[in-house]
């Protein structure tokens, strides 16, 4: 018997039973481990603060590790399934191959994510995200997350199934839309993500149930990080599928050239998951010539991949504006752009803060010699704030306010604070970037819950008194985005608790999805350059980009004078 | 069907296979990263 499916009626997508109770599952499971990590978040940052100083030593540890797991991985990977499924069987029209495999993926992921926060609230796991060996944690930490990791991974295999069951069933012709090329990208990474997480997870669990006499700590970080790092890089290639979604979905847009960006989440397949070597820098046992490779000479291709990526998105709205008679000024098709719609705005905030913020101090720090200015300061954690949660959290939180009303038949609730939400979490995150690379570049420690080592006994460190306003700027900042944090959960658990039920037939009272615009508008645009607000932009970022690294440089050659 | 797929230029072939790109995607970062630098770390003399 063939599975029921129904068309949306706002966005005419065939929607199949399985796929949109498993997007549904996923999605609410993610919300919940953010809204988890999130309040361990409020407790670091105010325990970075000086003058609060929160929690005390080994709070803070426990801290720090539920908060990283249950935002870095949790929360990503449970939102990327959903995007997964919505990318193969809600785009291609294709059912779902195999849903109880789907299932299985999900329960083991589920008892993963909730045993690994046992685990942790216990005490005895405090060894936060990394779990350096021979730093040792309970053997149900490491248990915890390779279920978590095998269930995403039965996730990324119903994925790779549902395109053969597509292609084989005819529901699309030619290649598959962008948007699942960029899904098909972040499922490829995760594959390799998760092959390297069973690598190394597998025997530190042996090692911690006492099976295995030791750990090498260097082969650990090695193996680990491309585990560690590679799950942050599906994050990217997830938002980023997002983002040409929301362009499509808000403007109407296409993409400027299709062959360009999917060459661009081809970059991404062959050299993305290499920045894995940024985290190996100081370390010693791997050669210069693995890091430079790895870092920069590979590593530039991809970034390259972001920065074409970074172009074709923002040019592909304006492209459609014009298209549609926006076209005064430099602009325009910008200062229009619903502004008031969290959809759009989330995306946008998301793109601007993960090219600025995050692009710029990653490739930073990622060249060798400049990283010794910032390793394991607070600028990395500043750093990633810009990437993974400025850039990916914001657009899956975009991207959740579409899908409500056409996954859960929701109409949203609050529509006027979720209107403002994205601004509220976009600047606390911003302020938290920033201020933690500013606090980093003075010296200020990662992972440490004493910074200036007063309780060793031995001298205290004073840093110079920026580094502690700093810190108290991102206390600010983190209680600014738990505020944004807060209001998305609160608008997403309310709509699905109390939101207006829609009728199957029944449309929202405006349109869920733009009219894309025709081909002759496109003509009229001419054959010249079609998108000078997004050059202008992007000449910006570069100017932005230069400077900032030549400062770098020049700090470099202060630490070192050659005389 | 031969004729339509050859046609069809090899680098979109490539890009239109979802399990060829998954074989390089994790071939790459396999070789480049981890098998690169396990053999470096495996290579660092024992102190004695």
């Amino acid at each position: 018997m063939s599975e029921q499916f129904r068309i949306c009626p706002d966005t005419g997508l065939k929607l199949y039973q399985s796929t949109e109770t498993l997007i549904k599952a996923n999605a609410v499971a993610a919300v919940v481990f953010l809204l988890v990590g999130g309040i361990y978040g409020l407790l670091v940052g105010l325990t970075r603060w000086p003058a609060v100083h929160l929690l005390p030593a080994d709070w803070f540890y426990l801290a720090l590790t539920g908060h990283g797991l249950n935002v870095l991985i949790f929360w990503l990977i449970f939102f990327e399934m959903a995007v997964l499924y919505f990318a193969s069987s809600v785009i291609l029209g294709s059912r779902l191959a195999v849903p109880k495999f789907a299932w299985a993926g999900f329960a083991l992921m589920l008892i993963g994510a909730l045993m690994n926060n046992y685990i942790v609230l216990s005490g005895e796991a405090s060894v936060m995200m990394t779990s350096y060996a021979p730093m040792d944690a309970h053997p149900l930490f490491y248990l915890s997350l390779i279920l978590f990791a095998v269930g995403a991974l039965l996730g990324c295999f119903v994925f790779f199934g549902t395109l053969v069951v597509a292609k084989e069933e005819k529901t699309y012709e030619g290649s598959v839309p962008l948007v699942t090329f960029g899904a098909i990208t972040a499922a490829i990474i995760a594959v390799f993500t998760i092959i390297s997480g069973a690598i190394i997870l597998i025997p530190t669990l042996l090692w911690s149930l006492g099976f295995l006499a030791e750990i090498d700590a260097l082969m650990y970080r090695l193996i680990w990080w491309a585990f560690g790092h590679s799950s942050q890089q599906i994050n990217v290639a997830a938002h980023i599928a997002v983002w040409y979604a929301i362009a499509s979905i808000v403007f109407g847009a296409k993409p400027m050239s299709e062959k360009v960006s999917r060459m661009a989440f081809f970059m991404y397949i062959l050299f993305l998951q290499l920045a894995s070597a940024h985290h190996l820098l100081v370390d010693p046992g791997v050669s210069s010539e693995f890091k430079m490779f790895n870092t920069s000479y590979a590593m530039y291709l991809a970034v390259m991949a972001s920065m074409v990526h970074g172009l074709t998105v923002p040019g592909s709205i304006e492209q459609a504006q014009r298209a549609k008679g926006i076209n005064a000024g430099l602009f325009e098709w910008l200062r229009r752009a619903p502004w008031g719609n969290p959809t759009f705005s989330g995306m946008f905030l998301s793109l601007i803060g993960f090219g600025f913020l995050g692009g710029i101090s990653g490739v930073t720090m990622g060249a060798e010699q400049i990283n010794i200015l910032v390793h394991n300061t607070v600028y990395v954690p500043g750093h990633f704030h810009a990437t993974v949660v400025l850039g990916t959290t914001l657009a899956f939180m975009a991207m959740t306010y579409w899908l409500v009303p056409v996954i859960f038949r929701r109409d949203l609730i609050w529509k006027g604070l979720a209107s403002w939400q994205p601004y509220l979490f976009g600047l606390g995150m911003a302020g938290v970037s920033l201020f933690l690379m500013g606090a980093g570049t003075l010296g200020v420690p990662r992972r440490h819950w004493d910074i200036t080592f007063s309780m060793t006994g031995g001298e205290v460190y004073e840093f110079p008194a920026a580094a502690n306003t700093l810190l108290a700027l991102n206390g600010l900042s983190v209680a600014l985005a738990v505020a944004g944090g807060a209001a998305f959960c609160l608008i997403i658990v309310g709509s699905l608790l109390f939101g207006r039920k829609l009728g199957p037939d029944e449309k929202l009272a405006t349109p869920h999805i733009a009219t894309p615009p025709s081909d002759a508008d496109y003509e009229k645009l001419g054959n010249g350059i079609t998108v000078p607000g997004t050059l202008v932009l992007a000449l910006v970022f570069f100017a932005a980009f230069a400077v900032y690294y030549f400062i770098n440089w020049k700090y470099l050659a202060e630490t070192w004078g050659i005389s | 069907m031969d004729e339509d797929q050859e046609s069809v230029p090899l680098l979109q072939r490539i890009l239109d296979n979802p399990f060829i790109l998954l074989a390089i995607g994790v071939a790459f970062p396999a070789v480049l990263y981890l098998i690169w630098g396990i053999m470096e770390i495996v290579s660092v003399p024992l102190a004695n």
